[in-house]
């Protein structure tokens, strides 16, 4: 039993740094149809912008400080690097989806290259408050802090997403836009400011899960955003395009599965992942169509 | 009476093919001006092209300014409003947020919107998605009716609906028709002769006929122009109009 718990928390850990990077992911497909190929890039950029801001911080002495000042800096590179991607690179290429993966890959490619060759291939350590190596209690088993940390960020930016998309008029803006891009420019209204917001939010949530990911991992290196992205997909694929609580459940399902499937039967949960994706497309092939917000 | 859109050499290529070859027509200030024409001649392309909806060439001023190098948002901050051929709500949010959506500039005119739809009112926490088609045929001329409109593009306004629901139709743009002024794609003959004041024909991508709405009184003229049907009070799509049965939803046009 406590193996099951310990299990399930850590799937929905993982779970929760797909949705972080999915959601962004969904949205930007969803709103502009751009298959964005260099989200992982996002993650890398916030991730080791906290990792280099915290290494140059040293004159704080306390590490949670020092962590929380240096994942500010990280969340808002995630944002500016995705806001600038989507300005000066995928603007100009509105509606050439072709030019727009190309460019996507070949952007995902460059920055793992650059970030290898400015600090090189190996991981780097972060250095995390003590609370987050430490333990909590639950059924009998004792599960690492930073699980409740990833669930509890997810559940937050899903939330506040929701608050966002639900309250506010850029919120109402993209909701429309997931729909019917074209009406909602024919109702007078400047859509291409929503795409960038929405590259800036996908940076944000992606750069958060660098963060984290380089948390849970403890360190941080240059292929990391490639990684999650690859379950990224998946998950925006099984929750349907363009629906951000699709992905959420889409992403605890993927992150149980791969952790349930790689305990009990001995590291084959990333092909259970790729099963279940096929198995999705094969039972609800519309999934690939969902197009709500 | 000036001219309020001025429509010269218009050119749209759609997917290969060449939808409109030299379009060319004035809109004049005030009242409604009906476009005509068969299925597929390019009477929605039009609409778009002036919106800038689809990529066209050629010339196009509103009021004396060209816009036709302009961004849709920006030509629609002019002053347009516009009911598009399929309705075009968004399903996902409820009737109030499509208003909301539509809102430019402030000073939105719900007053006159639920004066007219007062239906919407009530269905106003509704999702549009659930709506009726003739409900969200409401929604969406509402959107375009909530700001004041130099000019207003409606692109078959009583496609699909009931009888009843085609005379209400009518009823609201003939009031709208008293304010402002309207460029109106209808199958329809009976609405556009009791609507519009000024027609213009148009065949495989060109105009063929401009004119007085009376010209529609000559059967032998609409006959010609618009093909088999005109005479015995069918209309464009070939289904029995005069304001009567409701055609059934024509295949989208070019």
């Amino acid at each position: 039993m406590s193996t099951f718990v310990l299990l399930t928390i850590t799937g929905l850990g993982l779970g929760a740094m797909y949705f972080l990077v999915a959601s962004g992911l969904s949205l930007i497909y969803g709103l502009m149809g751009v298959l964005n190929f260099a989200h992982g890039a996002f993650l890398t950029v916030g991730a080791y912008a906290t990792w280099f801001t915290e290494s140059k911080l040293g004159g704080i002495s306390s590490v949670g400080l020092r962590f929380a000042v240096a994942s500010i800096i990280g969340l808002a590179a995630g944002a500016l690097f995705a806001a600038v991607v989507e300005l000066v690179l995928i603007r100009p290429l509105y509606l050439r989806h072709i030019e727009q993966v190309l460019v996507t890959v070949g952007l995902s490619l460059a920055t793992i290259a650059l970030v290898q060759g400015i600090w090189g291939s190996d991981a780097r350590i972060y250095e995390t408050p003590a609370w987050f190596h430490g333990t909590t209690d639950l059924a009998g088993t004792h599960i690492p802090n930073d699980r409740w940390l990833d669930i509890g960020a997810a559940v937050l930016v899903l939330a506040g997403l929701k608050v966002f998309l639900r309250s506010t008029r850029y919120g109402l803006i993209i909701r429309a836009g997931v729909e019917n891009r074209a009406m909602v420019t024919a109702l007078g209204i400047d859509v291409r400011r929503a795409f960038t917001l929405v590259f800036a939010i996908g940076g944000v949530a992606a750069a958060l899960a660098g963060i984290l990911s380089g948390v849970y991992f403890t360190s941080v290196d240059p292929a990391r955003g490639t990684s999650l992205l690859i379950f990224a997909f998946i998950v925006v694929v099984i929750g349907g395009l363009g629906s951000l609580t699709g992905s959420a459940v889409a992403s605890v399902v993927v992150g149980l599965s791969q952790q349930y499937v790689n305990y009990y039967s001995t590291g084959l949960g990333d092909l259970s992942v790729v099963l279940l994706l096929a198995l999705v497309l094969l039972v609800r092939p519309a999934t690939l169509a969902g197009r709500t917000a | 009476m000036s001219v309020l859109l001025e429509i010269r050499d218009l050119h749209v290529h759609l997917g290969g093919s060449h939808v409109l070859q030299g379009v060319g027509f004035d809109v004049p200030e005030g009242g409604i001006t009906a476009l005509l024409g068969r299925n597929g001649v390019g009477k929605t392309t039009t609409l778009r092209a002036v919106l800038g909806l689809a990529p066209r060439q050629g010339s196009i001023l509103l009021g004396g300014e060209s816009i036709d190098r302009e961004q849709t948002h920006r030509i629609v901050g002019r002053g347009l409003g516009y009911v598009p051929e399929d309705r075009d709500v968004f399903a996902g949010l409820t009737v109030e947020e499509n208003l909301r959506l539509a809102v430019r500039n402030g000073g939105a005119r719900y007053e006159l919107v639920h004066e007219l739809f007062p239906e919407l009112r009530e269905r106003a926490a509704q999702r549009a998605g659930t709506l009726s088609g003739g409900q969200q045929q409401m929604v969406a001329i509402a959107r375009a009716l909530l700001n004041p409109n130099r000019l207003l593009l409606i692109d078959e306004p009583t496609k699909g609906l009931a009888p009843a629901l085609v005379s209400d139709v009518a009823h609201v743009l003939e009031r709208v028709a008293e304010t402002e002024t309207a460029l109106l794609v209808e199958q329809n003959l009976g609405v556009v002769r009791r609507l519009a004041h000024t027609i213009v024909v148009l065949d495989q991508g060109r105009v063929v006929h401009t004119g007085a709405a009376v010209d529609l009184d000559d059967e032998a003229l609409v006959h010609r122009l618009l093909g088999v049907g005109q005479a015995d009070g069918r209309g464009l799509d070939g289904a029995r109009t005069a304001e009567g049965p409701a055609s059934p939803a024509p295949e989208r046009d070019a």
